[in-house]
């Protein structure tokens, strides 16, 4: 299957095996396709085997941090506490959205990895936590979760296992720092959805003050096709190459790009390849002139540093950005810069939560200066500025939104910033950008 | 900005650490921002608030902490054994001068017509080390002035966002009427719909604001900051004893502000105490010795006035005392004193109201009696009574020190019954009565001590001088107590407090040197070379 187009013959769906095929949204369709075994199996295993198998097939966090999954689940012990899972559905990252096709097509895809991860970190209660603009991503989940109930997979005998699962749907309510682990939790106590300090992490007082492990959707999606197929097989999905990054991973591309859409590929996958045979390359007739590959907060790449790029975290890593949350965002030749990084801004600054003083000033003001730049108004000082503010918005606030902002107008600034001078320098009339050069002309 | 050579002994059940290369041992779990407060040494900070629950979120507070990757927030990280804080390094000042640029981006450059101007925070560490120059080029956000009720007005152009106030409704006043509300550079306090700060301890936001953003309508464009001379007292208002500033320009009391103590108020004080100041700058006092000639009072000298005073007790047929609970310690000594050579009743009227308490902090209302002092009245000998003038006839006399009854009118003096006053005022009751009025200070222009309810017997100080001859109020009942006989008490409110605890149970062991600013309780026993 697919969606929206066929998948390509070098994708390797496992998460994406279903996207585009109605029937996987139904439980016996689900179940016509596997599922639910492999949440069947680990009800009946000790939660510490489960966690070793997820350790051994070196899943890491798929929102972004890409932290180790099986050592995020193994801080959780039988210590007799009310443990929390929360899965992490508020995918708000500008080029992200992958979580969401996920939650349309295999609702059951992600019931079941939740109920199991859950089971797996002495958690009974498991909280999927859904962007609100997501209208039909949580009606599919809401729909799948009533009918696992109404079929006794959750709930106090889930599967006849003699265990509790219970999984709550709870929408979100629109603030993209909901996303932000600990923001997420105080949004689902009914609190104003601020990050909270660390220490105390999750994992010793989450939610509601409570043991908490919290998941990305595509992680615990991906759960239980490891233990129905075991470590070594989710080991063999990727470049073997490189052990630290294992599996499949869902990119979602969007932007100047041929074919848009959500492609899953093997850990260490050649980012060239990726960009001009699977995605078809940038418009016909066009270039590409930058790729910002794993949602809007990492840094811009150039188009060679991206194809010189393997896609896995270190790959990514190594050519100068991260690999985030699988957003791959595209520019061509005909794009201004400094008007998308502007834009970039804009959404830091009308997300930030206020706690912070560098991050709610910081975004603002970056912003401000940014568009200065854009409408022609800049000074060559403004740029100076402009690094200072970053500097200053970078590594000192509760969670890393300030970073976020800072960092595409860093590496923006550092890679691009002849399209910046243009806009400054009274010659810049000469730069034509195509979309800008129609307003000149109206 | 080195490490100490050599490390210091271990504390046991303490964790040691460096700061800005002093030493320091301190409780494990306290923050670095509290730990370097003991090594004497300020971080920086606003958001953080010792009555408080920890927020984090200024980011004024960030020191470098070796080998830690990032730089903490010192009011949110804890003490660890070994540590070395660097709190003036370069990247903690650095970090410090973003902070105060990014926060003076938005705040209008309004310090001359700000009340806060002179104590406020951001004023004082940007002076300290912010930038010279801004580099913001951008119109300032704008927000309109708004009334948020009670004495408290929000100026949110100058606010930085520090949620304070919003943490002191929540977790202190258990009443969580304020929020932020919005996002980004947008934001600002906002009330909850409806509701507003009326509440009997909401005043003390304008105190915990760092900015001008809260101030006090009682306050406002009233004096500058730096034209105030600064007192500490106690609040006469109730029997808590809060801790209190009295604060004066040019011998006028302009606002009373809460003094810090961990045993008594922490840092707050209740609407009802802060307000009532403006007795204590009544144009109306008694300033002279008066004696009664025909139908009205005339002006004497003090040996005139005394004299008629003792001749008049001691041609009486019964003697009484009333005294105002609220008098201090040393004047109802040695008024109780005369009392018990004269074989005279010691009574007080006790006002009430209802108790408002503060829920967050333990032990701390404004309590249901309405006088500062009836815990040390009861210790002195004294009963509370709600009839002062039961079985009083003609031929009596009734020695009033300052009673003003103002909380039992109307209550009518007995036909025939003269009145010795000691007084700031004539009270109405008793012009008719009264045969010699003899001025005395307010609480705020002499020196003695309250009890509080708990027992804890705390000094005030004299914050302003009294109008023309009125004294110390222990010191002109002394002279009425000399004119009958009795020894004349030292002139100092030092000397009479310790004669005080010689003879008086209820004060054993306590000596004026050892009380402090923030007293000291009694009935509890103090160690020799405590």
């Amino acid at each position: 299957m697919g969606y929206p187009h066929p998948s390509h013959p070098r994708e390797t769906p496992v998460l994406s095996k279903y996207f585009g095929d109605p029937a996987a949204r139904t439980l016996d369709g689900w179940r016509d396709r596997g599922g639910y075994r492999a949440l069947q199996q680990a009800l009946a295993m000790d939660p510490v085997d489960i966690q070793n198998v997820v350790k051994d097939s070196g899943l890491r966090g798929r929102g972004g941090a890409g932290f180790p999954t099986g050592v995020k689940w193994s801080f959780m012990k039988p210590d007799g506490k009310t443990h929390y899972l929360c899965v992490n559905g508020d995918e708000s990252e500008p080029g992200t959205f992958k979580d969401r096709e996920i939650m349309r097509w295999t609702p059951h895809q992600l019931v079941e990895g939740a109920a199991m991860a859950a089971y797996a970190i002495y958690a009974e209660t498991a909280y999927i936590y859904i962007r609100g603009e997501f209208d039909e991503p949580i009606r599919r989940v809401e729909q799948a979760v009533a009918d696992a109930y109404a079929a006794g997979i959750l709930g106090a005998n889930a599967m006849g296992s003699g265990k509790r699962v219970d999984v709550h749907v709870h929408k979100g309510a629109g603030a993209y720092i909901c996303g932000e682990e600990t923001a997420l939790m105080n949004s689902l106590e009914g609190r104003r959805g601020n990050p909270r300090i660390k220490p105390p992490f999750p994992a010793v007082a989450g939610l509601f003050g409570k043991p908490t492990t919290i998941n990305n959707v595509e992680t615990v999606s991906a759960a239980p096709h490891i233990l129905l197929n075991g470590a070594d097989w989710y080991k063999s999905l990727s470049n073997p190459a490189n052990p630290k990054s294992t599996g499949t991973k869902l990119f979602s591309v969007c932007g100047n790009v041929a074919r848009p859409g959500n492609y899953e590929v093997g850990m260490g996958f050649p980012f060239k390849d990726f960009l001009y045979d699977l995605c078809g390359g940038p418009p016909a007739g066009r270039r590409f002139k930058a790729i910002i590959p794993g949602g809007s907060s990492v840094p811009i790449l150039t188009p060679e540093e991206c194809e010189t790029a393997v896609m896995d975290y270190e790959g990514i890593q190594a050519a100068g950005s991260l690999l985030g949350s699988g957003g791959v965002i595209c520019f061509d030749d005909t794009q201004d810069i400094v008007r998308q990084i502007a834009r970039l801004a804009r959404f830091y600054a009308h997300e930030s939560c206020a706690q912070c003083t560098q991050c709610r000033e910081g975004t603002a003001w970056t912003t401000k200066i940014l568009e200065r730049i854009r409408d022609g108004e800049g000074t060559m000082q403004d740029l100076d500025t402009l690094l200072q503010i970053a500097d200053n918005m970078t590594g000192k606030t509760i969670c890393v939104l300030s970073d976020s902002c800072a960092t595409p107008v860093v590496s923006g600034l550092k890679k691009f910033r002849h399209e910046f001078e243009a806009k400054i320098r009274p010659s810049r009339s000469r730069i034509m950008i195509p979309d800008r050069a129609s307003e000149v002309a109206a | 900005m080195t490490a100490p050579a050599a490390p210091a002994p271990a504390v046991p059940g303490m964790v040691t650490l460096s700061i800005e290369g002093r030493t320091v041992s301190v409780l494990p779990g306290t923050s670095i921002l509290e730990a370097a407060k003991h090594a004497g040494i300020l971080v920086p900070h606003y958001c953080y608030h010792p009555s408080l629950p920890v927020a984090g979120v200024c980011r004024m507070c960030l020191v470098e902490v070796e080998k830690f990757p990032k730089l903490a927030p010192a009011c949110a990280t804890a003490v660890g054994e070994g540590q070395v804080v660097h709190v003036h390094s370069d990247k903690a000042r650095e970090a410090r001068k973003g902070v105060l640029e990014f926060l003076l981006i938005n705040h209008p450059l309004d310090c001359p017509v700000c009340d806060q101007a002179g104590e406020c925070e951001l004023q004082d560490y940007t002076f300290a080390e912010g930038r010279k120059d801004s580099r913001y080029l951008e119109a300032k956000r704008f927000n309109p002035m708004e009334d948020f009720g009670g004495d408290v007005l929000y100026v949110p152009n100058r606010c930085i966002l520090c949620t304070r106030c919003v943490r002191f409704m929540d977790a202190v006043a258990h009443e969580p009427v304020l929020n932020v509300s919005e996002r980004g550079d947008r934001a600002y306090i906002g009330r909850d719909p409806g509701a507003d700060l009326t509440h009997e301890w909401a005043g003390n936001v304008v105190d915990l604001c760092p900015v001008g953003a809260l101030l006090s309508k009682d306050f406002l464009n009233k004096a500058r900051a730096w034209e105030l001379d600064r007192t500490a007292s106690i609040c006469p208002g109730c029997s808590q004893g809060c801790n209190i500033m009295v604060e004066t320009r040019d011998e006028t009391v302009v606002r009373l502000r809460p003094r810090p103590n961990a045993d008594v108020n922490v840092h707050f004080m209740c609407e009802t105490g802060r307000l009532d100041y403006r007795w204590l700058d009544r144009r109306d006092r008694l300033e002279y010795p008066m004696v009664r000639d025909g139908a009205g009072l005339v002006v004497t000298d003090w040996n005139t006035a005394v004299a008629q005073a003792a001749s008049l007790v001691r041609g009486a047929a019964t003697v009484a005392v009333l005294a105002s609970p609220s008098l201090g310690n040393e004047a109802l000594f040695v008024l109780g004193d005369l009392a018990g050579s004269l074989g005279a009743s010691r009574a007080y009227v006790l006002p009430r109201g209802d108790e408002k308490p503060l829920p967050g902090v333990k032990d701390l209302a404004l309590r249901a009696e309405r006088a500062a002092n009836h815990t040390g009245a009861m210790h002195l000998g004294y009963t509370e009574t709600e009839t002062p003038f039961a079985g009083l006839g003609t031929g009596d006399v009734v020695i009033v020190a300052d009673e003003h009854l103002l909380a039992r009118q109307p209550l009518a003096l007995p036909a025939g019954v003269t009145v010795i006053l000691f007084g700031t005022v004539i009270p109405a009751w008793a012009s008719h009565a009264t045969a010699v009025a003899l001025p005395i200070c307010t609480f705020a222009e002499e020196e003695g001590t309250f009890t509080n309810l708990r027992g804890r017997v705390q000094r005030y100080l004299q914050a302003k001088t009294p109008p023309a001859l009125a004294r110390p109020s222990y010191l002109v009942i002394g002279e009425l107590a000399a004119a009958l006989g009795r020894p004349r008490p030292a002139p100092l409110a030092s000397a009479v407090f310790d004669a005080m605890a010689d003879v008086t149970p209820a004060f054993t062991g306590l000596r004026w040197a050892k009380l402090g600013l923030r007293g000291l309780p009694v009935l509890e026993p103090v160690e020799a070379g405590a």
